[in-house]
């Protein structure tokens, strides 16, 4: 039976297995490769997408779970890498390998939608999920700061 | 940035003349390592392409090393737009194919690995910039009947001096293309540079910032199937029987084949074949190794730490040093084996079919991939095509043919185009570890305290016995002693033996390899003959690296930077460790709390100074350092792969934990200016920062640590 979501503000109807995790959905059925996959437990935030604007790991959330929902991943950010979040990204030069990044950009703009300026205990515990391998996280700090005075202090919407 | 299809030369230039587009500049790399290879490539003097100009003055430059986060792709791409004098925002990057012209002069082979981008790059590339700018330029002075002289080249387009007349390398690249290539084009000089040297923003963040980046993972084909592996959790151990009927009635599992690394489930999503693998009934063969424990490997470490070993280096006489010594130390270092754990899991596309076939991967090593899929297809090297996508990390690991051999072994069977895709686990258990390591260490002081003896006996299994058989002598693996058996510490009977110990279980290049182990040993023992010298920590290396001019420079700049001798606020201490490693000389200074009660280590800032000589990109560097250090710095704290039964006990992030932001110290890096030839960058910024962290705990404490990872007991 086909699972009806919207999608980056379109609707999308997939049919699968109802606990297939959205994760997959995203990444094989549809071919939005901007997700990434990392340990399958919740345990990086790689996968993290927003769910009605929650910051969400997709790799153990059922797409059953989705169904009538908003979600939002990288890809439907910004048409073109404009966002505040995206730019401050881009500043401060964060990425290294850049297989994290999707999921660490997804929770920061998360955080800032709740918190427009956040202290570094705000962006600890808001960002302490998403792994970093390369070790990006100095720069991960600063340019959320940087999102945070580049939006003016007042939360950003995402698309 | 794409992957490119392999072109060799003549399909390079063939397609250059048909779209009559293309200036395409090379040089031929000798090698002294061609032997090594592990197999004989099929051209062996190629020209190597890295400029291609199209009519529409867009520069597609050929990136020939592989980008695991290390920032090649811009630190390559400035080398080349220096000397040729491009417009930085019309140049575009593809990833180069698998072909002996792109043959890393360091390796013989196509390879990204021991921080050699840069360091074999610069010549090659910055002379094929000179050379395609002086072609550029003699092609516009032709065409205004001028002397070349009286031209220059500017922001992608050649200007005549005098007139001022222009013509951009579009519309000259089709004349230049039928010039000679000049084999000594003079070269700008530092003085003129506009990249190199600068912070010049990274090409590949916007990608890496949208979701666009495409790595191996994200490799999609036209009816292509996804494939998870079963494998044996023993080292070693094979398939005895299997029944996939179960396996078979998931939802979207296509097929169920055995391959030689287990079995590998076939279906339409990654999911799917998980699911279908959790529902395999697998019978397995355990093999030799079913009885290795972490417990069976240290007591084998320890018997063999009291052999001789084969001798790593050997200065003066240590046994009467030590025998006249006025103080003795005595110590036993040890570390564990370590997983990688790059964020992308292991994976691999491939499309086999009777007369070629195509690896899509996140590899290290292209020629070793094409060897591989050549193997195992019966087709010849060159039919197989290897497309380099960017890495979601290596670290080392990603130079394995492993989950290469796996795709293309499941393509083949399967007569279909295939992914494969590790989860979390498979990649944490069944990896290529950073050796476990023992060594024995005796130091000696004469009355005034300064050392006369270091004798240390490294106990180890081999990375290069596997890895490239042919360069172990005499029972020395370099990478084994590398870190220890290179101290430049002024100490005149010096000894380091090494007894090359098998365990069982695999072992690979780890970020920094020897010295992410000797390093740490080395600067920890040096602490302890320093306190027990009762000499200042910095002042004792400062001393005894007084004919080590770049060791001591860095030393005195991290110490300096970090305001050694300072006060720090109540409850923090300060380690120092300098290590030279990959061709640059990295020391580092670790400001820590100890909370002996909970057992807590806080690292709270970390003053790193490099010297890696001439540098293309100091924020990469920058970058490099702050990633080492954290690498490093997870290792220390947190990192343990332990065996039991044969098998890998840690399984994900829980059991295998990762630094976190919340415990991310402030890192600051400090760059020595230097004109020496360049240094490696993406490893030598781990090894000392472990070393550091120790020696902060050794000062706040009173006691060595003595082993990795740091444990809550050793700090009482």
């Amino acid at each position: 039976m086909a699972i009806s979501f919207t999608l980056n503000g379109k609707s999308q109807s997939v049919d699968v297995s109802p606990d297939m995790p959205l994760l997959w959905v995203l990444r094989d059925t549809l071919n939005m490769t901007g997700t990434k996959f990392g340990c399958g437990m919740a345990l990086c935030g790689a996968c993290t997408v927003h769910i009605n604007g929650e910051a969400t790991r997709s790799c153990i959330t059922p797409v059953s779970s989705v169904a009538g929902k908003k979600v939002t991943t990288i890809e439907g950010l910004s048409a073109d890498g404009s966002h505040p979040v995206q730019q401050a990204w881009m500043e401060e030069d964060v990425p290294q390998c850049g297989y994290c990044q999707s999921g660490q950009i997804m929770s920061a703009v998360a955080l800032l939608s709740k918190k427009p300026n956040p202290t570094d205990a705000d962006i600890d515990d808001a960002m302490s999920g998403n792994i970093c391998r390369c070790g990006t996280y100095q720069r991960i700090r600063k340019a959320i700061h940087r999102a945070a005075s580049m939006q003016g202090g007042k939360a950003h919407s995402a698309a | 940035m794409s992957p490119a299809g392999t072109l060799d030369r003549r399909e390079f230039l063939k397609k250059s003349a048909a779209g009559g587009t293309a200036l395409v500049i090379g040089f031929y790399l000798p090698s002294k390592y061609e032997a090594l290879a592990a197999g004989p490539p099929s051209e062996p003097a190629s020209l190597n392409a890295w400029v291609r100009i199209a009519p529409n003055d867009t520069v597609t430059l050929m990136i020939d090393k592989s980008e695991m986060g290390q920032g090649v792709v811009t630190s390559l791409a400035m080398l080349l737009a220096e000397e040729l004098e491009l417009d930085w925002k019309k140049i575009k990057t593809e990833f180069a194919p698998a072909a002996p012209a792109y043959f890393n002069p360091l390796f013989g082979v196509q390879g990204t690995g021991g921080s050699t981008s840069v360091r074999a790059s610069w010549g090659p590339l910055t002379k094929a910039g000179a050379a395609a700018r002086e072609m550029l330029i003699a092609a516009a002075a032709q065409q205004w009947y001028v002397d070349p002289s009286a031209c220059r080249a500017e922001n992608g387009a050649v200007v005549h001096t005098a007139t001022n007349k222009r013509l951009n390398y579009g519309a000259l690249v089709e004349e230049a293309a039928k010039l000679a290539v000049p084999a000594n084009p003079a070269l700008k000089g530092p003085k003129n540079y506009k990249y190199i040297g600068k912070p010049v923003k990274r090409l590949d963040t916007p990608a890496k910032s949208n979701g666009k980046a495409g790595f191996g993972i994200d490799v999609r084909l036209p009816n292509m199937q996804y494939a998870v592996v079963a494998r044996c959790p023993v080292f070693g151990g094979k398939v005895k029987s299997f029944d996939a009927t179960k396996a078979k009635a998931v939802r979207g599992v296509k097929q169920v084949l055995q391959i030689s690394s287990g079995v590998a489930v076939v279906a339409d999503n990654t999911w799917s074949a998980m699911e279908g693998r959790r529902a395999l009934q697998i019978e397995w063969d355990e093999g030799p190794n079913a009885s290795v424990s972490s417990e069976s490997i240290r007591k084998l470490y320890l018997e063999n730490a009291e052999k001789t070993g084969a001798i790593a280096r050997k200065d003066g006489d240590v046994e009467t040093a030590l025998a006249g010594a006025a103080k003795k130390v005595e110590a036993g270092y040890e570390v564990p084996f370590l997983a990688h754990a790059t964020m992308e899991p292991m994976n691999c596309a491939a499309d086999v079919r009777t007369d070629d076939c195509d690896i899509y991967a996140p590899t290290q090593f292209q020629t070793f991939n094409q060897n591989t899929g050549a193997k195992l297809t019966g087709l010849k090297p060159e039919q197989v095509r290897v497309h380099t996508t960017f890495l979601g990390g290596g670290f080392g690991r990603r130079a394995e043919q492993d989950f290469v051999a796996e795709a293309v072994e499941i393509s083949k069977a399967s007569g279909a185009p295939v992914q494969v895709t590790w989860s979390r686990e498979d990649d944490m258990q069944h990896d290529f570890y950073r050796p476990a390591a023992y060594t024995k260490l005796t130091g000696g002081l004469d009355s005034d305290g300064w050392p006369v003896a270091w004798k240390s006996r490294i106990v180890s299994p081999s990375i290069m016995s596997r890895f490239f058989p042919g360069s172990v002598k005499n029972g020395i693996d370099e990478s084994s002693v590398e870190g220890q058996a290179n101290s430049k510490y002024a100490i005149p009977n010096f000894l380091v033996e090494y007894v090359l110990t098998e365990t069982g279980v695999p072992v690979g290049f780890w970020r920094s390899v020897g010295n992410s182990q000797n390093g740490y040993i080395t600067e920890c023992f040096t602490e302890e003959l320093a306190k027990a010298a009762g000499k200042d920590s910095f002042e004792f290396r400062r001393k005894l690296l007084a004919n080590a001019p770049r060791h001591r420079g860095v030393l005195e700049l991290a110490a300096e930077k970090a305001g050694w001798g300072k006060p720090l606020p109540a409850g923090q201490t300060r380690g120092i460790a300098v290590v030279e490693s990959f061709g640059s000389f990295v020391a580092e200074v670790a400001e820590v709390s100890v909370n002996r009660k909970s057992g807590e280590v806080r690292v709270h800032r970390v003053v790193c100074a490099v010297d890696c000589g001439r540098h293309v990109n100091p924020d990469i560097i920058a970058a490099q350092m702050e990633g080492g250090i954290v690498y490093g710095l997870t290792a220390a704290l947190k990192g343990q792969i332990t065996i039991a039964k044969g098998r890998v006990e840690q399984s994900n992030f829980n059991d295998y934990e990762m630094l976190r932001i919340n415990e991310m110290p402030k890192v600051e890096v400090h760059i020595v200016p230097s004109n020496e030839a360049p240094g490696g960058c993406g490893e030598p910024g781990t090894p000392p920062i472990a070393p550091a962290v120790c020696n902060a705990i050794f000062a706040a404490t009173g006691k060595p640590i003595r082993r990795l990872p740091i444990r809550a007991e050793d700090l009482a």
